[in-house]
């Protein structure tokens, strides 16, 4: 008897292959020409727009629409890729209903904003495995060290390489990308986008990637300031919190990372094991994509529960109806106490919460969820960071433009302080300290 | 990114796309905008004779004809040419074309129809470092109730007269723009060649009254009650300016005179059909005015990208390709024969090519009970209206019959060689089109 979704405990191949690949499609079907084309016909092309502030890369979002619509969708994307190298993932991930679509004027005057996401991945897909749009400046001379090659630090390097700086990426990693590799869900980034992207972007020439090259082991940052006349740190947020709650280390409690980064490198979704009956703790975007995933690969219950209300949970309504909308179960107001069963976990038991005079706290009232697997998604903390930089808020403290408190070091992404732990806003920090790094070698001659 | 760079009667500009003379090129405060958000060149906004200036209406001066989703595609106006004093006029121009040597500053004139009120404005304007001179023979509105614009623009023989006045009374070029509002546009436009002026621009706007009130009845915009016709312009306009300017570029008398083109320009796309159609750059009132001046990036950007795919590295390279091409109806070629064929595929059964062709054409479709829509090919005569109607693109294709092939419609087979009506059987007068070309 093969396995289904009623197949008790931890198990793989429990839908059929069709199963998975209509679960793990596109989010979003990309637009055809004339959905395109009726899409950007929306756009009023507002003066000084309100979605171009929103972008946390500044993308000139009227400007790329009118060029999709007057049929130069490359233009668009020169556009776009000016201001965001990983324009194209963006385009994907980006939760734009609490970013640039949330304050379109369309969605303030009818509740539907222009498709800006959609159109951007419009413009981009057409430039991927093209040439590269971007020249370099002629050659400065100077060298320049990168550590981490996600978003934030793709983007460093592409930037101080367009400055005609030569760059040495170092990541811990047999691959690029980041979370775009390991951690975004599937159904974002389908048919190894974030490889695709990561080869396009390198092909502007001047980088040098070296994969399996963690910093610490062997590779110490006081090397790095010696060989290099900058250091850019995008390492991301490398741990992750724990629960505080009695039988965490039971046998069947996973980071919710791990699994997903499990899961985004198989080759054959039907591998991956997943439980019966699935609880994610936690109530971000890791929580949403590790629940909904579950569900997808065929959990037969899967249930969410955050600590705290709707209205507090990182993750957005979009995000929260998504995972409804698979037959996600999401309780809010609820804090896992223990985990119990012989070995592996069976069931959670969760208090209800309130909040009083501010703190949030146990009502008293209790009750429990069955459980094979566990999620933990509370979170991620910096791990790894050199010692000796100032840190604050558990993030390597950076000024506006991500220099840290040591001047020859810049860091940005999810390891530094400042900023939503989103791709786009580590894109936008890994330019920017770019810049400022070709500024400081620019004056210093 | 393609060299963008445009020589127009010696004037140069980073690229082809100026503002027209109207009101976002009013003042030194929009011009320089302007030229930040990298327009190549501007019409400064039309200068009367010294004096007190004209009096604009202070109610509303524009009517606007929308599309779907409030889309503006024709406007109309009533506005004066400036209503700010010359010398101001003249010490802002002069101000602006020392700081921006290197984008074309053209001034627009209009004044009595007077040797000496002309000469008396060229050499204050001459003063300015100005790159040429435009001579409005166009507003459709108020001023040619004065003898002036549009009343001088209608009358051939004026417009010689005063072009030729100009070019006798300064060294600098002169663009004559012309009115739409006359029944053959080469008529104006040859007394300005003959007159000795270096390029024609059009079109200006069009006599137009964009509705009426009917609670009121009384034309829009009302003025305290009252309408008057205004001047139309916008995307609507497009249209009639292409073929204006394709007129002159293919009249052999013209044929030498360089156009500016104007009329509903809107993006990239537009301003390179004005150009293949004859015209050495394009000017943009109402899309400016619409969308503000960032427009002209897409218009750069756009343009770029079009010269870089079709590898060519000179806004010079696009200027009158089409115009070959463009030809009289007798010229067509009769033996060309079209079929229209619905793609099953991306038809969704909406009926509306039905409705057309069997409402108000040729009853060459069918259509069956489970609605598909098929093409008759022994009726349809290929008009290409339910291509043109049918919501979705490339659906309805018209394609071409190879020679040789049975035209169903009529039975005959369809012939390789070119023949136009001039040597067609039906026409009465053929043989005196035979008879009479050889000796003309
Ligand atoms: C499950 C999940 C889903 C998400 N979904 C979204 C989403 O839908 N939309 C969105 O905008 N954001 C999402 N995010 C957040 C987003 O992925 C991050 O904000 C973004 O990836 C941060 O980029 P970064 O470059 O700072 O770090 P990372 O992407 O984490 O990249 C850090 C890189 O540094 C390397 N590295 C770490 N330590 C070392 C070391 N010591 N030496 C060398 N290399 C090292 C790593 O291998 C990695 O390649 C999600 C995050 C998670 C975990
Ligand atoms: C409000 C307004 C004022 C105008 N004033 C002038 C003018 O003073 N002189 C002139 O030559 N043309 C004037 N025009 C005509 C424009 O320069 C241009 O020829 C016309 O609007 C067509 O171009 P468009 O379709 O891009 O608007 C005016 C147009 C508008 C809308
Ligand atoms: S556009 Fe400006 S001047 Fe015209 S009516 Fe509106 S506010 Fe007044």
């Amino acid at each position: 008897m093969p396995n289904d979704m009623q197949t008790s405990g931890i198990a793989d191949h429990r839908l059929t292959p069709s199963d998975y690949a209509d679960n793990f499609t596109d989010l979003h079907a990309p637009l055809t020409d004339h959905e395109a084309l009726v899409a950007a016909d929306r756009c009023y092309f507002c003066h000084d727009a309100p979605c171009m502030d929103a972008c946390p890369t500044s993308i000139d979002i009227p400007l790329f629409i009118r060029q999709i619509s007057t049929g130069t969708a490359d233009a668009a994307a020169n556009t776009i890729f000016s201001q965001n190298i990983l324009g194209g993932m963006c385009a994907r991930v980006c939760p734009t209903e609490t970013l640039c679509e949330e304050v379109c004027v369309r969605e303030t005057a009818e509740g539907k904003p222009v498709l800006i996401g959609q159109l951007q991945r419009y413009a981009t897909d057409g430039m991927m495995g093209r040439a590269h749009p971007f020249k370099r400046a002629a050659d400065t001379g100077n060298r320049i060290a990168v550590v981490g090659a996600g978003p934030a630090g793709l983007a460093c390097a592409h930037r101080l390489s367009m400055n005609g700086h030569a760059v040495t990426v170092f990541d811990a990693r047999a691959k690029g990308g980041g979370l775009n590799e390991f951690g975004i869900a599937a159904y974002k980034a389908v048919d190894g986008f974030a490889q695709t992207e990561v080869e396009w972007l390198l092909s502007i020439g001047g980088i040098e990637v070296k994969y399996d090259s963690p910093l610490g082991s062997g590779l110490s940052i006081d090397d790095l300031k010696a060989d290099y006349e900058a250091v850019f740190l995008g390492i991301g947020l490398g741990g992750v919190n724990a629960l505080r709650a009695d039988g965490e280390d039971k046998d069947n409690v996973v980071d919710a990372v791990d699994f997903i980064e499990g899961l985004r490198q198989a080759s054959d979704m039907g591998t991956v094991a997943v439980g019966r009956h699935v609880v994610v703790i936690g109530g971000g975007m890791t929580a949403v994509d590790a629940a909904v995933q579950s569900k997808l690969l065929g959990a037969d219950e899967v249930t969410m529960v955050y600590r705290r209300g709707k209205e507090r949970m990182s993750a957005s309504e979009f995000e929260q109806e998504l995972a409804t909308s698979k037959g996600v179960r999401i309780i809010y107001n609820a804090a896992p106490v223990r985990l119990t069963g012989n070995g592996a976990a069976q069931a959670v038991e969760f208090a209800h919460t309130h909040t009083v005079d501010g703190k949030l706290e146990n009502t008293g009232e209790t009750f429990t969820v069955t459980a094979d697997q566990v999620f933990k998604a509370i979170g991620q903390t910096l791990d790894g960071a050199p010692d000796g930089l100032e840190l604050t808020g558990g993030k390597i403290k950076v000024n506006e433009v991500g220099q840290t408190s040591d001047p020859a070091i810049w860091a940005g992404g999810d390891c530094a302080s400042g900023g939503d732990d989103l791709t786009v806003t580590a894109v936008a920090e890994g330019r920017d300290a770019a810049e400022a790094i070709n500024n400081k070698l620019t004056a210093e001659g | 990114m393609a060299d963008l760079t445009t020589n127009f009667i010696g004037i140069k500009s980073p690229n082809p796309f100026w503002l027209a003379s109207a009101p976002p090129t009013d003042k030194e405060y929009n011009v320089r905008r302007a030229f930040e958000a990298g327009w190549g060149g501007v019409v400064w906004k039309t200068l009367g004779e010294e004096g007190p200036p004209v009096v604009n209406v202070n109610g509303p001066r524009y009517g606007a004809i929308y599309g779907g989703d409030r889309r503006l595609i024709g406007l109309n106006n009533i506005e004066l040419i400036t209503d700010r004093p010359l010398q101001q006029n003249l010490r802002e121009i002069k101000a602006v074309k020392r700081d921006y040597p290197n984008h074309a500053v053209v001034v627009s004139l209009m004044v009595p129809c007077e040797e000496d009120a002309w000469k008396a404005i060229l050499g204050p304007v001459e003063e300015t470092g100005a790159d040429g001179i435009e001579l409005n023979f166009g507003c459709p509105h108020g001023m040619a109730e004065r003898g002036m614009g549009g009343a001088v623009g209608q009358v051939p023989e004026y417009i010689e007269m005063v072009t030729r006045w100009c070019k006798q009374n300064t060294r600098m070029p002169v663009i004559v723009k012309l009115t739409p509002n006359i029944t053959d546009i080469r008529k104006p436009a040859e007394a300005a060649y003959r007159g000795g002026g270096d390029a024609v621009s059009l079109i200006n706007t069009i006599n137009s009254i964009t509705s009426v009130n009917l609670d009121t009845f009384a034309p829009e915009p009302t003025i305290d009650g009252w309408g008057a016709h205004g001047g139309y312009c916008g995307p609507a306009v497009k249209p009639i300016a292409l073929n204006m300017v394709a007129e002159i570029a293919r009249n052999p008398e013209t044929a030498n005179l360089p156009i500016s083109g104007i009329g509903g320009v809107s993006n990239w796309r537009d301003a390179a059909e004005f150009m293949a159609l004859g015209a050495g750059n394009v000017q943009v009132c109402t899309a400016a005015m619409t969308y503000g001046f960032k427009i002209v990036q897409e218009m750069i950007s756009g343009l770029s990208q079009y010269m870089d795919e079709h590898e060519m590295t000179s806004t010079s390279e696009i200027v009158g390709r089409a115009v070959p091409n463009a030809k009289n109806w007798q010229d067509l070629n009769l033996n060309y024969i079209a079929k229209a064929k619905i793609d099953q595929d991306l038809c969704i059964k909406c009926g509306r090519c039905f409705a057309a062709c069997e409402d108000t054409s040729h009853q060459a479709i069918s259509m069956s009970e489970d609605r598909v829509f098929e093409v008759m090919d022994d009726e349809c005569v290929a008009c290409n209206l339910c291509a043109l109607v049918c919501p979705v693109e490339n659906c309805i294709s018209l394609d071409a019959q190879a020679p040789g092939t049975i035209d169903e419609r009529t039975g005959k087979v369809v012939e390789k060689e070119y023949a136009n009506w001039t040597t067609h059987p039906n026409n009465p007068i053929g043989e005196m089109f035979e008879l009479t070309t050889p000796d003309e």
